[in-house]
């Protein structure tokens, strides 16, 4: 059986309109009758993913695929990439600017939260290029 | 189960307003007319506000059906002492429905405010559901979670609706104060919305209806003026306080329960929704309660209402003014525990799941996608479905055929005509061969 494929802009410097593509996904995993903790955990790993593409990256794409014992999430950004891999993952750890937190983000548990929900995680992230960040969640 | 919400079919135009309008994707246009896929239906009345054409209705009950029965009650909801103006008491209003013929009149206020003293209380129920507590008062939020947001089921507060123990205990009285039996009592309820008339005959939360049936506020209206008018001192007393009146517009049942400050009052579909999916997902902490109207500002903002809902709620603002904080106590008027306990289990109705098997639902989705990809994506609902999308599932579902789509009969069209012809069709300035243009000096 293939994995289903589906795709999600992300658009950039847009904080409200912000988890749409999460809400989108959650749907469509509904209509698949995936468990409901599974579904869950994508949502919150998308979520948090796509709050960091905006805040950081000026935006990018997901990519989910929904396979039949795992579903993987790549969000993949042309942003400024993460220089120091470990204290991004450090909780409360943040460099998201003012607007972000004014707003309620930038608590710096976005990587931990994603960590936290996803069974694997994999980050590729190279200065000045881009990152791009694969989970997995298994079902 | 039979909904309130109806479409006359005589008047309805196939515009497709109702259906892009609807929140649950529960309405699609075949053969020129709206129809509605009732498992999707949650009865929020939303179509019946947009519908330019006013060819969609609530159903509630006739008033003929109050002939069947030897002793009447009437139930008000508090949103109807909204809808009248220069009303200083809500006395007269119970005095103008038992000069239209009830026996008894039995405020929903009452009942409200009876479970708001029993949450307060009798704490211990919530601490068994999982943070935030949901509340189970508005039928259109509850149908919302039961099939759409499934792991939300387990916040719901496990007590019935202010309707149903208002109609319980009316019932009871009325039997003690006539010696008829309960079935020659006839408990109908006065209702603000179409997804109440669908909660009195097909409740979510019981085995067994506990009204004889609803007659919506609109219907009732302009027979209580000329009597209400005519009365002098009103006779009957209120017999509810401002906690069980203030359920009437948002944020009343959560200021009535006694929640700390960590509540949320949520009015209106799309807000009901957003918020929900976002409790989902863990998204929305240090709340205890949340308080779901499908309805803008609460029930003053019932599809079956006359009075404008932020109008409507100042009055009742006014008019609470003399009642008392709380007029009545649980365990004085009702004691048992048990009677406020739902005695059925909220189900999720898995009405958007592709498929019980996960590989054909998986195959049925990539299908959905790979007719999706062919579609203009431009929503124009002339397919009879809300979105492209929709429509691509309706096609693989078997509610729709791919020449629904215009733009594919379009290309089909296209396709077997050749495709210099589609000039033919085009204004001259349009067209895109040079010999058809005609000049325009000419």
């Amino acid at each position: 059986m293939e994995a289903v494929k589906l795709v999600y802009p992300v658009e950039g410097g847009d904080l409200i309109e912000a988890g749409e593509a999460s809400s989108k996904m959650k749907l469509t995993l509904k209509k698949l009758g995936l468990p409901p903790d599974v579904i869950r955990r994508a949502s919150i790993c998308m979520y948090e993913g796509e709050i960091n593409m905006v805040i950081h990256a000026d935006g990018g794409q997901a990519e989910v695929d929904v396979g039949m014992d795992e579903i993987v999430i790549r969000m993949i950004d042309q942003g400024p990439g993460i220089p120091d891999i470990d204290r991004a993952m450090q909780e409360g750890y943040s460099t998201a600017g003012d607007m972000a937190r004014d707003l309620g983000f930038g608590a710096g548990m976005g990587l931990p939260n994603m960590k936290r929900y996803s069974d694997e995680m994999d980050i590729e992230t190279e200065v000045g290029k881009g990152t791009t960040v694969t989970i997995k969640i298994k079902i | 189960m039979q909904h309130s919400v109806s479409i006359e079919y005589a008047r309805c135009r196939g515009c497709t307003t109702c259906m892009k309008n609807c929140p649950t994707q529960a309405i699609r246009v075949r053969r020129g007319k709206a129809t509605i896929l009732t498992e999707r239906c949650v009865d929020c009345g939303e179509c019946i506000r947009c519908c330019p054409h006013k060819a969609i209705k609530a159903r509630s009950d006739p008033f003929s059906c109050l002939e069947e029965f030897q002793y009447t009650v009437a139930l008000p909801d508090p949103a109807l002492y909204g809808q009248f103006q220069h009303l200083d008491e809500v006395g007269r209003v119970l005095d103008g429905l038992l000069e239209l013929g009830f026996h008894a009149v039995y405020e929903t206020a009452k009942g409200a405010e009876l479970l708001s003293d029993y949450a307060r209380k009798h704490p211990g129920d919530a601490a068994e559901k999982k943070l935030p507590v949901i509340s189970s008062a508005c039928p259109a939020a509850l149908r919302l979670i039961r099939i759409r947001f499934p792991q939300l089921l387990e916040h719901i507060t496990s007590t019935i609706t202010p309707m149903e123990l208002a109609a319980i205990l009316a019932r009871k009285k009325a039997v003690e104060e006539t010696g008829l039996l309960p079935e020659q009592i006839g408990v109908f309820a006065i209702v603000p919305c179409s997804a109440q008339v669908t909660a009195a005959h097909s409740p979510d939360d019981l085995q067994q209806p506990v009204l004889d049936g609803a007659f919506s506020i609109r219907d009732l209206y302009l027979r209580l003026l000329s009597p209400m008018q005519k009365l002098d001192a009103p006779h009957t007393p209120s017999s509810a306080g401002k906690a069980g009146v203030r359920w009437a517009f948002c944020g009343g049942e959560a200021s009535a329960r006694g929640s700390s400050e960590r509540f949320l009052a949520v009015d209106g579909m799309d807000s009901v929704i957003r918020i929900l999916a976002a409790i989902e997902d863990d998204r929305v902490p240090d709340v205890d309660f949340v308080e779901l109207c499908a309805c803008t500002q609460g029930c003053v903002g019932g599809c079956l209402t006359v009075e404008d809902p932020f109008v409507a709620t100042m009055r009742l603002r006014h008019l609470i003014r003399s009642l008392p904080d709380v007029a009545c106590s649980y365990d004085d008027q009702v004691g048992d525990p048990a009677i406020v306990q739902a005695d059925k289990e909220l189900e999720f109705a898995p009405v958007y799941l592709l498929d019980p098997d996960r590989t054909v639902a998986m195959e049925k989705m990539s299908a959905i996608h790979d007719l999706e990809r062919q579609l203009p994506g431009l929503l124009c609902g002339s397919c009879g479905a809300p979105s492209c999308h929709a429509f691509a599932e309706d096609v693989v579902m078997g509610r729709a055929q791919r020449e629904d789509c215009i733009f594919q009969v379009r290309a089909r069209m296209r396709a077997m005509t050749g495709p210099e012809d589609s000039d033919e069709y085009l204004p001259a300035p349009f067209r895109s061969k040079l010999g058809k243009v005609v000049p325009s000096d000419r």
